[in-house]
């Protein structure tokens, strides 16, 4: 009596069977469709980029935000080194890169909140003054809204690991986040490219 | 083996053969039908009277042709095998021979597709740079097009001349052609303006500015309507173009340069409704030529008469009618967007009056 | 012979269940993340809401049946169309393929669940949510003390026309954000459908040894991901519009409304291959058991079902041929257009080449696939029709694209739908449906089909445009419209049999055991229904059709691998 357990055609010694951790595959279909959505705003901005009808423009009141894109691509590095600490069993050293990382993180959002704070108050953009603020404020402000969320996660897990919840076994899903910040940075890389180097 | 018992299988065959008989009886009635109905249609895309319309002719009757040639080879096969190979109670023993593919099979029907899709595309793209990518010839005649919720706008910039609702233009002698162009946009929404014997629909888009051209040949009235939802009232956004002779369309032409009437001696109620009409809040809206009648909101009323029809085609242009429309302009194109003035009888009796006086 | 027998430790009769209180049962299914139940409950979803918009279109049709009718008015005519085509593509096209893909995928892989059944869990409710949401717009919209709005912009919302000048009120808001939660929900599930194909497979079940409805699942999953962000994006972008006084698509601001419309297309145009790769796969597992032979030209089908993934992702503006984007940019879709029709047509024709020298079995899966494959070819040529871009500046915005569409949508999918209905009911409950019943279903559905269907291209060939609430007589129109309008009356009674046939079966249908198709997928190895666990022993595969190695030990398909 035979059933689809136990097949008994002689069958070729297969490879041991290893599928993908679930967790990475599934970080990388969110990442793929929150990079559809980006794109679409990015499109947004490129197809309108000279076609205000008023106001300010990008060359006018924009400058290059290079202390706040060098901590976001910092905290990148840091949050490898988080995983690649937590990896090795070294709990302590987790727990501080992901501090690390936090910071850096919060120090970008700062930036990009001062910025905001500059253009509205002292240059006059808002979302609602022409294009150029409609696409400007949309994208960045998606991206932040983004890096905020990155940042309760990874303060979520710096406080589970600071509080010694945090093992070894934890490190795939440490990745798991790790890969979601890695992609925050690097639609930044493009926003910044698109906005602040090819929009002036 | 056999899941099913014998008689439901001769029941299925059976009934199969009959479904082809009535399908074959359904074609012949629905094309005799079909015969009927399409000549007695007025805006029947396989009727073309003009180049667009003709040149969109032929390329649908080739790839009619086509399409009809792969239903019945595709569909041909498919009933053959269907009924070919169905299961008998005679073979039902063992199961049919096990075939996995074939890599020549497959390969032919994906090159002949191929070779199909390939004739189709050159085909089309020799009708597209035909209507779009040709230059706009010296002699064409322009007419600007405005899209309204729920109105038409005409503009002939260089006669000087605002119409609205009903489109003039001179037909064109294949022999010294004068096709017309028309330059759209839209003053609200997205609209599409579609007369199927004349050209495909271009659609009118607001701070987007579209070209098509049209060259009847035939003097007549050609039909069509609006064909992007616009909003509440978009079913009644039709479309009048009236092709005429060049002698024709030089003395309608004449007509609408002329400004408005402002004389009516021996009609005291066209007179007095004139002073209504100017002291209303009619003027915000509507534009007369030559009175203080400015309004771009609405249609020109300048020279309403000489129109067959009111509110975008939808109804006759008739004393009675146009009373009554302005009246209560929702009673009649509900969701329609000029409102209900609220005058008394006398007031709505002159400016009718009025109105229909302007020539 | 057909004897699949029972996995060890399982008793396979049909015990009577014991009565639990029906609070207890309903607390159950509302906090369930089992595959089986939460895929149960998508399909039910949207069962319901087939009929609703299924009364929608009956409504439009009576207002249409003669000219210048006085049923509806314009104003509920408008919400009318806009509520049909937003709740069938939403809250019944999509749910109805998720649904039986949660239901089906895991067991077919020899999985015990999907990779994360809490999301599962959620990504339905938020989805149910939404439906829920847009309905509630008849009573909300435009505040609870005047009557109530739904949408009535279309349920492709062009721009301007849902701007707040154009569409005040916030009928246009619950459109958009049902539609965007709904959007949610979709993308929750497509993660779950690709990890679960990844990495959950069964021992020995390589990706060339997957059903092909789980390859499908995983290509449409795939296109989810690229095709509901950009909508999703669109509808941020709206909303801002509307709220936060933007210009995205103002164009008294220098915006553009054509940017909607390839932002909405982008969406659109994809979506629809989200819905029909499904129909494929129900195809795909469907005709080879009643044609007793395996599928023709498996590789090529998995390469065919990629390359239209691809490709449909380059097609959109063709659904805006008149829109006034150049001559270049036509011909470019054009080509990509007809392009696609090649991997379609290879289908086709593998499904041609499996049935050719089989046997073929007309039961009523059967019968509603061979309404699909006639039917989709013809929505496949009249969409070459379509793809030639003069043919289609006559031919688009008339009621020949809405036959086109419904004859993919209906005759394709719903179809195809319908045939797993009867398909895999007997694993979902144990028992059989009937077929004499499965035949009415399936006569009266095709009648009323193609009355209303076949008739619809010609008022679309006469000129007569779409979304109107009514029209001029002496167009031509008259006659075809009454016919197109009579069909409906036959589609519904269909259904009523269908449900009726659902409910009847489940108390009274012949009891099915495990493998009532003499199939060959793993799903047919475990019980009807399965247990929660869905295999006491997770199986170990060594071929496409394990249960054909089994049943044939002579001549497996591992031989031919």
């Amino acid at each position: 009596m035979r059933d689809a357990a136990t097949i008994s055609i002689a069958a070729p010694q297969e490879a041991p069977w290893r599928l993908p951790y679930r967790g990475t595959v599934g970080m990388v279909c969110l990442i793929v469709a929150e990079s559809a959505i980006f794109l679409i705003f990015v499109v947004a901005y490129i197809f309108y980029i000279g076609k205000s009808l008023t106001g300010p423009t990008p060359a006018q009141v924009l400058e290059l935000p290079i202390f706040g894109t060098a901590c976001l691509l910092s905290s990148s590095v840091t949050v490898h080194f988080a995983v690649a600490a937590l990896r090795k069993g070294k709990l302590r050293g987790c727990t501080g890169w992901l501090a690390g990382t936090v910071l850096l993180g919060s120090i970008f959002l700062i930036t990009t909140a001062r910025e905001w704070y500059h253009l509205i108050y002292d240059e006059g953009l808002t979302i609602q003054t022409n294009l150029f603020g409609t696409t400007y404020y949309s994208l960045v402000g998606l991206h932040a809204t983004h890096v905020v969320v990155g940042l309760v996660m990874l303060l979520l897990a710096f406080g589970f690991s600071l509080f010694g919840f945090v093992t070894e076994a934890h490190s795939e899903r440490l990745e798991t986040l790790s890969l979601y910040w890695h992609f925050v940075d690097a639609v930044w890389v493009v926003v910044f490219t698109v906005v602040y180097v090819l929009g002036r | 083996m056999s899941l099913f018992p014998k008689q439901e299988m001769t029941a299925n065959c059976r009934v199969s053969h009959g479904h082809r008989r009535n399908l074959l009886v359904a074609m012949c009635a629905s094309s005799l039908l079909a015969e009927t109905a399409f000549a007695q249609s007025p805006t029947n895309i396989f009727d073309p009277a003009a180049t667009p319309a003709h040149s969109i002719f032929d390329l649908s009757m080739l790839v009619l042709a086509v399409t009809l040639v792969i239903f019945l080879v595709v569909g041909g096969l498919l009933l053959y095998a269907l009924i070919r190979y169905r299961h008998r109670p005679e073979n039902a023993d063992r199961e049919p021979a096990q075939v996995y593919g074939s890599n020549q099979i497959e390969l032919s029907w994906t090159v002949i597709p191929i070779l199909i899709v390939v004739t189709l595309f050159l085909s089309t793209t020799r009708v597209i740079m035909g209507t779009q990518a040709i230059p706009t010839p010296e002699s064409a005649f322009n007419v600007t097009v405005i899209g309204h919720q729920f109105w038409w706008e005409y503009r002939y910039p260089k006669q000087g001349i605002v119409t609205a609702n009903e489109l003039h233009i001179p037909i064109s002698d294949p022999a010294h052609p004068t096709p017309t162009y028309l330059t759209m946009s839209s003053a609200d929404t997205d609209h599409s303006f579609w007369v199927p014997r004349l050209a495909g629909k271009t659609d009118v888009i607001p701070n987007k500015i579209n070209t098509m051209w049209i060259d009847p040949q035939q003097p007549g009235l050609y039909l069509g309507q609006c064909a992007q939802y616009c909003g509440t009232q978009h079913a009644k956004m039709l479309l009048r173009v009236y092709a005429q002779t060049p002698a024709d369309f030089a003395v309608w032409l004449n007509q609408q340069r002329q400004p408005a009437v402002q004389k009516f001696s021996g009609n005291p109620a066209a007179a007095e409704g004139q002073a209504v009409f100017m002291h209303n809040a009619c003027i915000n809206c509507h534009a007369i030529s030559g009175t203080v009648s400015t309004g771009r909101f609405g249609p020109d009323l300048t020279h309403l008469p000489s129109r067959e029809t009111i509110a975008s085609g939808s109804i006759q242009n008739t004393p009675e009618n146009l009373r009554k429309w302005i009246d209560d302009p929702n009673s009649m194109k509900p969701g329609c967007l000029m409102p209900a003035m609220h005058l008394n009888d006398h007031d709505l009796d002159v400016i009718t009056a009025y109105l229909t006086q302007l020539r | 012979m057909s004897t699949t027998h029972a996995v060890e430790g399982i008793d396979g009769t049909l015990a009577l269940q014991q009565s639990r209180p029906p609070l207890s049962v309903v607390h159950e299914w509302l906090t369930t993340v089992d595959h089986k139940k939460i895929g149960l409950m998508y399909i039910t979803y949207a069962l319901m809401f087939l009929i609703i918009g299924g009364v929608e279109a009956t409504l439009m049709r009576i207002q249409l049946a003669v000219p210048h009718n006085h049923f509806v008015s314009p104003q509920v005519f408008n919400q009318l169309f806009t509520m049909h085509g937003t709740t069938m593509i939403f809250f019944v096209a999509m749910p109805i393929v998720f649904g039986w893909g949660n239901y089906l995928v895991p067991l077919m892989i020899g999985a015990r669940d999907m990779a994360f059944p809490r999301l599962n869990a959620f990504s339905f409710w938020v989805s149910a949510f939404a439906g829920v949401l847009l309905y509630f717009s008849y009573l909300g919209a435009s505040g609870l003390y005047a009557a109530g709005s739904a949408p009535d912009v279309g349920w492709f919302a062009y721009a301007p026309l849902t701007a707040r000048v154009f569409s005040p009120g916030h009928s246009t808001d619950y459109w958009t954000l049902a539609v965007f939660l709904s959007g949610v929900g979709s993308i929750g599930t497509a993660l779950n459908f690709v990890t679960t194909i990844i990495c959950m497979r069964c021992k020995g079940m390589k990706m060339s040894r997957m059903p092909l409805l789980a390859w499908l699942y995983l290509v449409m999953s795939g296109l989810v991901f690229v095709t509901i962000s950009p909508l999703t994006a669109a509808q941020i972008m709206l909303t801002m519009d509307r709220y936060l006084g933007s210009h995205f698509f103002d164009t008294q601001a220098g915006g553009s409304a054509v940017l909607w419309m390839h932002f909405f297309w982008i969406f659109g145009h994809p979506e629809v291959y989200v819905l029909i790769l499904p129909s494929f796969a129900f195809i795909n597992e469907i005709v080879p058991v009643f044609s007793r032979k395996a599928i023709f030209g498996y590789p090529t089908m998995v390469a065919a079902s990629v390359g239209i993934g691809f490709i449909s992702t380059s097609v959109w503006a063709h659904h805006m041929f008149s829109v006034g984007m150049g001559a270049a940019a036509n011909t470019f879709f054009v080509f990509a257009t007809m392009v696609i029709s090649v991997p379609t047509g290879m289908k086709i024709f593998n499904w041609l080449a499996t049935i050719w020298g089989g046997k073929v079995i007309f039961a009523s899966p059967m019968l509603f696939c061979v309404g699909f494959l006639f039917q989709f070819l013809i929505a496949g040529l009249t969409g070459i029709m379509l793809g030639a871009a003069p043919f289609d500046w006559q031919l688009t915005n008339s009621y020949f694209v809405v036959a086109h569409f419904h004859y993919v949508i209906v005759g394709g999918i719903l179809f195809a739908v319908f045939a797993a209905f009867y398909y895999w009911y007997p694993k979902v409950t144990g028992r059989m449906m009937s077929e004499t019943l499965g035949k009415w279903h399936f006569w009266l559905f095709v009648i009323g089909f193609h009355l209303t269907f076949d008739f619809m291209h010609i008022p679309g060939l006469l000129g007569m445009p779409r979304r109107i609430y009514t029209y001029e007589a002496g167009r031509g129109w008259e006659g075809w419209n009454i016919i197109v309008s009579i069909g409906a009356i036959f589609q519904a009674l269909g259904l009523l049999v269908f449900v009726y046939n659902l409910i009847q079966s489940y108390f009274k249908g012949k009891e099915a055991g495990h493998d009532p198709w003499d199939a060959w997928t793993l799903e047919w190895s475990t019980t009807s229904p399965p247990p929660d666990y869905n295999f006491a022993v997770l199986p170990t595969v060594n071929s496409r059709r394990p249960l054909w190695d089994l049943k044939h030990p002579e001549d497996p398909d591992s031989d031919y691998e």
